[in-house]
């Protein structure tokens, strides 16, 4: 049960997924115009993270090692087809607020890394429940971010088009619209990145870097031209 | 509007007015890992090029011959996506056999381009926009989808070059020690964002 817990705490703080290891950069940037959007997106990519977490440690015995990439692509697809139709049927507004971003949860390196990196060597228990944690720091990173983006740019908070939790123009605020615009996806998640990265400097951790493969790629280069 | 102005106002719009990172947020992962130096930049805008292009005919085709006669279009997500990882694979494959010094410029940049979200987002936008329009044959179909694959990829060459312009000059720059290393990409990334939106009044 501690491994569990343990889990949780992982995905949620210690490397949450959006604001610590930088993965799954698209949908975080993408769909977070609004905090609905964001809890969506999140919890979609929830259900699929833990259960292709279970599946794929359920099966990592039988998976020959050759393979494992197209094997682990083809059970998260079927998952994202799965939350696809669901969504498609139960939740038709958001289903269309997130369009295309939907289908490409496949390619969400969160999941295809949890995945490699923990999944295909773990039980079947710990698995499901780091797929959890891992889900949930993403969804409350991208949760925080939509609505920051939505009460800057609309002046609303977990608003549905009519209806709105908290609602600034009441109080005669303009909203700022670049902030529901693509720049100000960058500019939010850069603020909270910064952030984070002073307080992991108080505590003496390292900031977050950005991924970089510039050397892998001068090293599959060089050996390229050895051959 | 003839047929040949309409193809053109397709590669416009995708390479640059809805640029496929600075707007619709795709293949960011190439964007940020690959662009410290221009040179890398370059050889991954040109990859990208060439599996773009070959993946939407491929998925174009696909959608229209098999899926579609075979009422399998729900599939589309999980039959690209395999489709895909074969091409890649198939492609580094044939470069590695046939010209060295194509794989040493291109085919290098190949095993990161499996899982870029821009590829099969190309692939899923384009059945969206050309495959299940109404009054287009199949030639105009795969017409339409490879010249938006293209365009697109072109988008993303261009962004990352420039990307990768701006942050060979950055690292001597002396940035606040909490905004060092992935908020001031992000911040570069969002100014650059704001200049490609004054592009959206051409069209």
């Amino acid at each position: 049960m501690n491994k569990c817990i343990e889990r949780l705490y992982n995905g949620i703080i210690k490397e949450n997924p959006t604001l610590v290891l930088t993965l799954g950069m698209c949908p975080t940037l993408a769909v977070t115009t609004s905090a609905i959007n964001g809890i969506g997106m999140g919890l979609s990519s929830t259900v699929v993270l833990a259960l292709s977490n279970l599946m794929i440690s359920l099966l990592r015995k039988v998976i020959p090692d050759g393979v494992r990439m197209p094997a682990f692509i083809v059970v998260v697809a079927s998952f994202v087809t799965m939350v696809q139709f669901l969504m498609q049927g139960f939740l038709p507004s958001l289903y269309d607020s997130l369009g295309i971003y939907i289908p490409l949860i496949v390619v969400n390196c969160i999941i295809l890394g949890r995945a490699e990196a923990y999944a295909s060597k773990n039980p079947p228990i710990p698995s499901f429940f780091d797929g959890i944690g891992m889900g949930l720091g993403f969804t409350i990173a991208i949760t925080i971010l939509g609505a920051i983006r939505e009460l800057i740019g609309g002046g609303t908070i977990f608003s549905d088009g009519t209806n709105a939790l908290f609602d600034l123009s009441t109080i005669g605020y303009t909203p700022a619209s670049i902030f529901i615009l693509a720049p100000g996806a960058f500019f939010v998640l850069a603020f909270m990145i910064a952030i984070m990265n002073r307080i992991k400097r108080k505590k003496g951790m390292k900031p977050a870097e950005v991924p970089d493969y510039t050397e892998e790629i001068e090293e599959a280069k060089a050996e390229a031209k050895n051959n | 509007m003839g047929y040949f102005s309409q193809l053109l106002l397709i590669a416009v719009s995708t390479a640059i007015v809805n640029n496929v990172v600075l707007s619709q947020f795709l293949g960011l992962c190439p964007f940020l890992g690959v662009s410290k130096k221009i040179n890398t930049a370059a050889g991954m805008g040109g990859a990208v090029i060439g599996v773009i292009t070959i993946s939407s005919a491929v998925c174009s085709l696909i959608y229209d011959c098999i899926l579609t006669p075979l009422k399998l279009t729900y599939l589309n997500t999980i039959v690209f996506i395999l489709v895909i990882a074969a091409l890649v694979q198939f492609v580094e494959m044939f470069l590695k056999k046939t010209s060295p010094s194509l794989y040493e410029a291109l085919g290098v940049y190949l095993p990161l381009i499996t899982t870029n979200c821009a590829v099969l987002g190309i692939a899923l936008t384009n059945v969206q926009n050309y495959n299940t329009a109404a009054g287009l044959n199949i030639g105009q179909k795969l017409l339409d989808s490879v010249v938006s694959g293209l365009g697109t990829a072109v988008g993303f060459t261009i962004a990352i070059i420039i990307m990768a312009g701006i942050r060979e000059r950055n690292e001597f720059n002396d940035v606040p020690e909490s905004f060092k290393g992935m908020p001031i990409v992000l911040l570069t990334a969002g100014l650059m964002a704001i200049a490609f939106f004054g592009f959206s009044g051409i069209i």
